[in-house]
């Protein structure tokens, strides 16, 4: 026991000497949160579209003022060529085109139909769905407006209408930076401890002291014990000190219980270390080390269900990621911070990290020898 | 304590091989308690390949060993209580004080903190550092560092210590300070077990054995060898015999005599 005290002293000493390991330790993380946050975000505003309007009608002109007074529009141009419109789009200057044809107001009010056109830029398919979704909710509503207008009290008595009320559970306010905080905090602990780890053997390989250690009686776990503590300790610290500038700046919610929260951070970040330790003991550089590592991650990072659901991707995929440990943290989190969900509810994710935990680091302390 | 004569390294038929290199070739020797072992050779010879076998960081590929008193296959954490090391790359942390590296070696030791406090005290006075005690090591010189990490490799008295190549890149008059605590720790009845290829140190040492190719070419008192091979100093007795087992020699050609005289004896000595 006080063997491994030593080491945990030993390798304060060394982080916190290193000049670079503060600003790592407090500057990174707020500048991460406040970047990522408000730049990783799937939420529409400004669909910059060019209107082709051929009909030029009151109808057709409120139709037009209704897309460029919604917050999530801003009109670019006005034209009555498509082409030129088609030329915007290829330049990239708009994202959709909204065009009304020539006797638009005259078909609907003879014929009671009449037919707009979107066509938007789908380079990216996600956007493109959103900004397709956004759109049709604006004409529907236009579209109410105009059966209002000109229909009859008494007509309408015969129209029954289906409303739908949205409620947005967990998210009421649909608030992407709520969604993201969480998630990105993992990433944080993960970046920090992987790497942390990964390199610290690695780098008692290279000056050579690693020898030096390896002659004397201590044992493997010992040492390896004394190397993941204090990683251990930053990288929850780390974590606190995110939750509280999460807290500050993006007021997210804390639905659950903390310590569910801190009981997880703990298996999953030995789950981490111990990957990074298993890194070190099949690498011999730093550079070796960092480069494996960084694949890891980032394939660990893409799967997370961070940016992109699991569950849309393909099944064998899903089946992949439950090698994930990342996916599971996050899912954690984001479960217990913005659901509540109580540990009944995250207990699966839970059992699985532990199992994890077990597995890397008995294959960690199998790796890495004293002897070779 | 048991007799002084007692062998406390027993090396038996030692072979280290890497794929179809051999880098230790059948080595036999042993080494008396107490005594100031020289293990010579040149750079490639096998030496440090074996000092790393002798300290249990490195599997044999075969052979006996024992190490003071202790069998290097089964009882290798016992061997590790009973010795110290110190490699030729440099074994200190850069980025600690004297004082933490000092506590960091004997902490994992296991020594109690007021022995650590006690030896690192009475271990700085002897080396005059006290004044250096908060210095990080990347601030004191190279000769200090070396010194110093000898005395780490001690701090925990072991029996034996292992010190590969120490005063390599270090100055004559810091190399003779350090060969005056390899002479101390001796005279405290700490067996040294050197490898070197300083051929002067080799004067300072009750016994040396010369490697050549991953097999010893001679084992005996520096007198003695100097003395059999016909040489005024260790330098000659080194130079003849690396000679006269490398086969292409074409400078000993000319000299006639001497390259020969020199392959018999070494023969002598194999089979002695």
């Amino acid at each position: 026991m006080k063997t491994i005290f030593y080491i945990i002293q030993k390798e304060f000493l060394q982080v916190f000497r290193n000049k670079s390991m503060l600003p790592i330790i407090f500057v990174v993380p707020i500048v991460q949160l406040i970047i990522l946050v408000n730049a990783a975000t799937f939420e529409m505003k400004h669909i910059r579209i060019s209107v082709v309007d051929l009909d030029l009608s009151s109808t057709s002109r409120k139709l037009v003022s209704k897309f460029g007074g919604s917050p999530f529009y801003q009109v670019r141009q006005t034209t009555f060529s498509y082409k030129a419109a088609e030329d915007e789009m290829k330049k990239g200057q708009v994202d959709m085109i909204l065009q009304v044809p020539a006797g638009f107001e005259k078909k609907l009010i003879c014929e009671g139909q009449a037919k707009v056109q979107f066509v938007i830029n789908a380079i990216n398919g996600q956007t493109a769905g959103l900004t397709n979704a956004y759109s049709t909710m604006i004409l529907l509503d236009y579209n109410r407006e105009v059966v209002m207008e000109n229909t009859t009290p008494a007509m309408m008595a015969g129209v029954k209408n289906i409303l739908t009320e949205y409620s947005y559970w967990y998210n009421p306010k649909l608030n992407y930076k709520t969604y993201m905080v969480p998630g990105i905090l993992v990433l944080l602990v993960t970046i920090i401890g992987l790497l942390l780890s990964g390199m610290n053997i690695v780098r008692e390989k290279e000056i050579g002291t690693i020898e030096q250690i390896n002659v004397t009686p201590i044992k493997k776990i010992q040492f390896i014990a004394g190397k993941l503590i204090p990683f251990w300790i930053i990288a929850m610290f780390e974590l606190a000190f995110g939750l509280s500038v999460g807290k500050l700046l993006f007021n997210i919610p804390m639905e659950g219980n903390l310590g569910l929260i801190f009981m997880s951070a703990s298996v999953y970040l030995f789950v981490i270390l111990s990957f990074g330790l298993l890194v070190s003991t099949i690498t011999n550089t730093q550079q070796q080390s960092m480069l494996v590592s960084f694949f890891f991650m980032v394939v660990f990072i893409l799967m997370s269900g961070l940016f992109t659901s699991i569950e849309s991707m393909p099944q064998w995929a899903q089946n992949l990621d439950r090698l994930n440990p990342v996916m599971y943290f996050i899912r954690i989190m984001r479960m217990v911070l913005l659901k509540g969900s109580s540990f009944a509810d995250i207990s699966q994710h839970f059992w699985s990290l532990c199992i994890y935990a077990v597995l890397i680091n008995s294959l960690a302390i199998r790796r890495y020898r004293k002897v070779s | 304590m048991d007799e002084p004569t007692e062998d406390i390294i027993i090396v038996k038929d030692l072979v280290k091989s890497f794929g179809s290199f051999t880098a230790n070739d059948h080595l036999t020797f042993s080494v008396k308690r107490g005594e100031i072992f020289g293990f010579l050779g040149a750079n490639g010879a096998g030496k440090t390949t074996t000092i790393k076998i002798l300290c249990g960081l490195s599997y044999p590929t075969s052979g006996e060993l024992s190490i003071a008193g202790f069998d290097i296959y089964t009882q290798r954490e016992k061997v590790k209580r009973n010795i110290g090391y110190m490699s030729q790359r440099f074994s200190l942390y850069d980025d600690l004080t004297v004082y933490e590296n000092i506590r960091f070696y004997g902490g994992i030791y296991g020594l109690a903190k007021k022995e650590i406090d006690t030896r690192s005290k009475s271990l700085m006075e002897r080396l005059g550092f006290e004044a250096s005690r908060n210095k990080l090591i990347r601030d004191i010189p190279l000769g200090w560092k070396q010194k110093l990490a000898f005395s780490v490799a001690i701090l925990h008295n072991p029996r034996i210590v292992f010190l590969d190549e120490p005063t390599g890149g270090v100055d004559p008059v810091t190399r003779r300070q350090f060969w005056d605590m390899i002479f101390e720790a001796a005279h405290d009845g700490i067996t040294v077990f050197v490898t070197t290829h300083y051929m002067d140190e080799a004067e300072y040492c009750d016994r040396v054995s010369i490697m050549v190719d991953g097999r010893i070419a001679a084992m005996d008192t520096p007198d003695n060898l100097k003395q059999q091979f016909g040489a005024p100093s260790m330098n000659e007795v080194f130079i003849k015999l690396a000679r006269a087992t490398s086969p292409p020699v074409p400078l000993s050609q000319g000299r006639g005599g001497a390259g020969g005289e020199a392959a018999n004896n070494t023969e002598s000595v194999k089979w002695t």
